[in-house]
């Protein structure tokens, strides 16, 4: 074993051990500080952390970026929310199904969208988002327009064994988001780390040796754009069920810039990176706005900062502090090869 | 899809007219703040989410200015908006260029927070009107028995100006070739000795001056209010593609058939208006993905 592989053996492993002991408190917090405000903004950040995640399966590790992902957040959120209100599906049936629906809109789209690189493929991207959100407030009688889909969600107690759970208690909501978030990023974890998503980094640093090496660097970015899809339709069907409704602008272009934002404060290197960077944006934003109705101001000089002076997502950031610390231990071989070895020397 | 109103539209001078009206004003002064956009991004490489927010305060700007007079007002505000654009590429904008393309989005994007914030605190947060101003407020110019308003003139007519002068001013003048070289390949043109900080910062320069007159010749017409410059900077993105990448001549194109496009569209396909020129977008990127030109940037 090399080196590297040495390394980012550990990174992975830690990951994991982190995003655990994170959720671990998170689970327990709310019960020894039951606080309106964890249990109202809580929520918000998991929904919108699984949707950063979901991007950088794209954004981070295949090199795709997308202006476009809230097509497939919105399309998790309509599926669950036609379901839930207009027929008698259940709440797990709904929420895969809505999975189900958000990544074949994105098979279709990712079909063309993967044709095309750089900033062309963003453009494409935003393109036929907007294109879905044109259909999304013009159809009406399903979707409710413009108005979106109001009248709340029934969600019905759900059974756990022996235990009844009312998903109207925002604990238990917060409990349920919670779990699976970490769902999300567990499967999300195997997912990057098998085959495929060292192949996607290939992609990501190299497309045409993919090529040579006689895989198809096309069919993986669009399997990329599937995947990224499906887990953002999950995002959206809990948001859904979070604000007991859909609305037009969870499709906008606004809500694709969002993610976006989240990933590059985050980090874009791991899967924990997004939902950092979503705790700190929506966390920032709900704070802010408890004082004053400018948000944005403050919200635009913290993140002028953050791009003049760290330039790098918090998680990045820290894993390479962390990453070159262990390295300068003692017993421990140094990072970058001989090369560097040699000049230390 | 409703071809009958189109093809009633179509028959009448009077629809015509007012439909072609619609679409070059529509369409100019989307070239003007596409087009800068366009230059900022052929020459420094800089998506600048923040340019709908610089027509935006040459919307304010006139708005305020407008008590003292409209030439004035016109010209100051613009001016202005200049300033401020000098101001953001010398304080910020300049310490990005190196970085990722995405950080750099992350940065004019806080940038739209915090002027759409600075707007609501001087203007307020509700809508402004302001209404044609007074050099204007006379009997509209008959085109056949087709009324236009003289002022949808003034700006047809300043667009056309500035689109010339600015072509002009691409092709004719020493500065001009200097940005186009920089477009081309800025080490080459810094190694013969031209001080490319300069030139950037110039070029961001008349690109903020140009969707601040943008801005100023839409503010009439136009409601105004923080978050004004969203919708329009999206559909200069769009230009920008369309158009191809950099290529000033294609925003030019492209803003006018996206103005054509909203004007008759909205009428053949009432119900598909905000997604006409997406589709639009999406056509042309499919098919010719270097713009309706061919002459876009490569990335």
């Amino acid at each position: 074993m090399t080196h590297s592989t040495a390394l980012r053996s550990i990174v992975r492993r830690t990951e994991v051990t982190w995003g655990l002991v994170a959720a671990a408190v998170a689970a327990v917090l709310p019960l020894i500080y039951p606080s309106t405000f964890l249990l109202n903004v809580g929520p918000q950040i998991l929904v919108m952390g699984v949707f950063a995640m979901s991007l950088n399966l794209m954004l981070g590790y295949t090199g795709m970026v997308s202006f476009g992902h809230a097509a497939y957040f919105g399309m998790g959120a309509y599926t669950l929310g036609i379901l839930m209100q207009k027929t008698a599906v259940g709440l797990a049936a709904s929420l895969v199904l809505a999975v189900a629906g958000a990544a074949l809109l994105a098979l279709v789209i990712g079909f063309f969208c993967v044709r095309l690189g750089t900033i062309y493929f963003s453009m494409l991207t935003l393109a036929f988002a907007q294109i879905v959100y044109t259909v999304v407030i013009r159809a009406t009688p399903l979707t409710g327009g413009d108005q979106g889909l109001i009248g709340g969600i029934p969600v019905p107690p759900v059974r756990l064994g022996p235990w009844t759970v009312a998903l109207r208690s925002p604990l238990a909501f917060y409990e349920l988001t919670l779990s699976l978030t970490v769902a999300a990023f567990l499967l999300a974890k195997v997912l990057v780390d098998s085959r495929w998503g060292l192949l996607l980094r290939a992609v990501r640093d190299n497309g045409d040796r993919v090529e040579f090496l006689g895989a198809s660097a096309r069919g993986l970015r669009l399997s990329a754009f599937v995947a990224a899809g499906g887990f953002a339709g999950l995002a959206g069907a809990l948001m859904a069920l979070y604000v007991g409704g859909a609305y037009p602008d969870f499709v906008y272009w606004t809500k694709s810039a969002e993610p976006i934002f989240m990933v590059l404060i985050g980090g874009m290197h791991t899967l924990l990176g997004p939902l950092v960077g979503a705790a700190v944006l929506v966390g920032l934003t709900a704070v802010i706005t408890q004082y004053t109705s400018l948000w944005g101001l403050v919200l635009g000089a913290i993140l002028v900062a953050f791009t003049l002076f760290l330039k790098v997502g918090l998680l990045d950031f820290g894993a390479e502090r962390w990453r070159s610390r262990a390295a300068a231990a003692p017993g421990n071989p140094p990072v970058g090869g001989v090369a560097r070895a040699r000049e230390a020397k | 899809m409703d071809l009958g109103a189109f093809a009633q539209c179509v028959s009448s001078t009077l629809c015509v007219v007012s439909q072609l009206t619609s679409a070059l004003i529509t369409g100019l002064i989307l070239f003007l703040v596409a087009s800068g956009l366009s230059l900022v991004f052929g020459v420094m490489g800089i998506l600048n989410f923040a340019h709908g927010s610089l027509y935006m305060l040459g919307a304010y700007l006139s708005f305020s200015l407008l008590r003292l007079n409209f030439g004035v007002a016109t010209v100051a505000a613009a001016l202005g908006v200049a300033v401020i654009g000098l101001l953001l590429e010398r304080v910020f904008i300049r310490h990005v260029y190196r970085a990722p393309l995405l950080y750099q989005l992350l940065l004019t994007y806080a940038f739209i927070l915090v002027l759409d914030d600075v707007a609501k605190l001087i203007w307020g947060y509700d809508f402004v009107s302001m209404g044609v101003p007074d050099a204007f407020r006379r009997p509209p110019i008959f085109i056949g028995r087709a009324p236009v308003p003289a002022y949808y003139m003034f700006i047809i007519v300043v667009g056309v100006v500035v689109a010339v002068g600015l072509w002009l001013l691409l092709t004719r003048t020493r500065f001009g070739r200097i940005i186009r070289a920089a477009a081309d390949n800025p080490t080459m043109v810094a190694a013969l000795g031209v001080n490319v900080a300069a030139v950037s910062a110039g070029v961001f320069v008349l690109g903020s001056f140009l969707a601040g007159l943008g801005g100023v010749l839409a503010a009439p017409v136009r409601s105004i209010f923080p978050g004004m410059g969203f919708s329009i900077l999206v559909e200069s993105f769009i230009v920008v593609v369309i158009g191809g990448l950099g290529s000033v001549a294609g925003a030019f194109v492209g803003a006018l058939l996206i103005g054509f496009v909203r004007a008759f569209g909205s009428v053949a396909f009432p119900a598909l208006e905000e997604g006409l020129v997406f589709m639009l977008m999406a056509a042309v990127l499919l098919t010719r993905p270097r713009g309706v030109l061919g002459v876009g940037k490569e990335l």
